[in-house]
């Protein structure tokens, strides 16, 4: 009944080893793919007729798809747009991951601080490096905005760099505490159940925490949804400054 | 019991080196194989994802466009023949009511000529009949005088015991005339 046990990884095969490090396909690695697995089994299926009225489920992939570069044209504008099938694969990763990470027994990939500092950090790579590709020094503008009196400049360049290099950090950190967090929750509440059923007379209380596990995973399913939706829009909006750095 | 329990997990968490997604031993598979999951993501999305959905939605779009633009020409020729239809039967209405009053009026024309040759025969055979009647008239009148004359002259030879003679019939041929 440890609650943390659910974040475990455990090796399925032992691939080999580059130097000091070993690669193993995990448990996670395997629920990595099962995302990918998901991801075109299911647009492939939908899309399989491709047919101008689409059915149910081509209707809600085309409508996943319009939602995003909605949000992508939104916060990047409609240049932004080059940028939607990264944004998307990050939105559709995430969600699929955090979903997938809500059936019981499963392993919730996006928990792993690795993985979403690791996507948190591509982000920060890709914002830098077309910013600087695409503007030049132009891109240091961002740090800089006209309008501000001189002297505070300074000030403003020293809190606008620190919120821009804090970006990764809090970009990851946010969706790895809310899904770590969650399930930690879910796994108290339900061991609670199980503890209780175990207990003699005190079955008759089970039901309260049962309760709870089901209002808390009805939550962590609106979570799933927004933080995977949180973690693309902010992409859009650093993808933004480096499109646009001059404001 | 519990607490000896609750340790035990601990250590054994703590064997195996603490809260399992700060350690440090699997980063490098789980970075391969994220490289590896969400490369596959990332290419799957931009090749075949975007151009699929993407395709299917913007020819929708192109054909929904297009669909009402012909929709807009077909209603403008409807209006078109709509005015033509109108037109026409305006021209059809005005045609006939013209072609009515034609009948009309040649129907008037004849009915008067018709009523007219009847009043022409009916007043000539009136004015015959008239005639006759004055004929008639005079005729019974004469027969009238005649007969007056010969009650007279009979009423007198009665009453004076000889007939008057033709002078003294002639002289009181019109009573009026010598009271």
């Amino acid at each position: 009944m440890n609650p943390i046990e659910q974040f475990e990884i455990s090796p399925l095969k032992e691939l080999g080893s580059i130097g000091a490090y070993h690669f193993i396909f995990t448990n996670s690695a395997a629920y990595m793919f099962l995302c990918v697995a998901i991801l075109v089994g299911v647009t492939l299926y939908a899309m399989r007729g491709n047919s101008l009225v689409p059915g149910r489920l081509q209707s809600a992939v085309e409508s996943v798809y319009e939602f995003i570069a909605d949000t992508v044209r939104q916060s990047a504008g409609e240049e932004g747009m080059k940028f939607f099938p990264f944004v998307f694969s990050l939105f559709a990763f995430i969600l699929l991951c955090n979903f997938i990470g809500l059936v019981p027994y499963s392993f919730t990939v996006t928990s792993q601080i690795i993985v979403t500092a690791s996507l948190a950090l591509l982000v920060f790579a890709i914002v830098i490096i077309y910013g600087f590709w695409r503007h030049g020094l132009g891109f240091l503008h961002l740090f800089a905005p006209s309008g501000a009196p001189g002297w505070l400049m300074p000030l403003i360049v020293v809190i606008e760099l620190m919120s821009f290099l804090l970006r990764p950090l809090s970009l990851s950190v946010r969706l790895f505490a809310n899904m770590l967090a969650g399930h930690i929750a879910l796994a108290v509440f339900a061991g609670f159940v199980a503890t209780l059923v175990g207990a003699g007379v005190w079955f008759v209380l089970a039901p309260l925490p049962l309760a709870m596990t089901i209002a808390l995973l009805a939550l962590e399913a609106l979570v799933a949804f927004l933080q995977a939706y949180v973690f693309a829009i902010l992409t859009c909006i650093y993808l933004n400054d480096a499109l646009h750095p001059h404001h | 019991m519990a607490a000896g329990t609750e340790t035990a997990t601990e250590a054994q968490t703590e064997q195996k080196g603490g809260f399992p997604p700060f350690e440090p031993e699997h980063f490098p598979s789980q970075l391969l194989w994220l490289a590896i999951t969400f490369g596959a993501i990332y290419l799957f999305v931009s090749k075949v994802f975007v151009r699929r959905v993407g395709g299917t939605i913007a020819e929708r779009a192109d054909r929904i466009s297009r669909d009402l633009d012909q929709a807009s020409a077909a209603k403008a020729r409807a209006d078109e023949a709509t005015a033509a239809h109108a037109k026409a039967l305006a021209e059809a209405r005005d045609k006939a009511q013209g072609i009515a009053r034609e009948t009309r009026d040649a129907m008037n024309a004849a009915s008067e000529a018709r009523r007219k040759t009847v009043e022409a025969d009916l007043s000539a055979k009136l004015a015959a009949s008239d005639k006759e009647i004055a004929t008639r008239k005079a005729q019974a009148m004469a027969n009238v005088s005649a007969i007056a004359q010969e009650a007279a002259a009979a009423i007198v030879a009665r009453l004076t015991g000889q007939p008057p003679t033709s002078a003294e019939i002639a002289a009181v041929q019109s009573p009026t005339g010598k009271r």
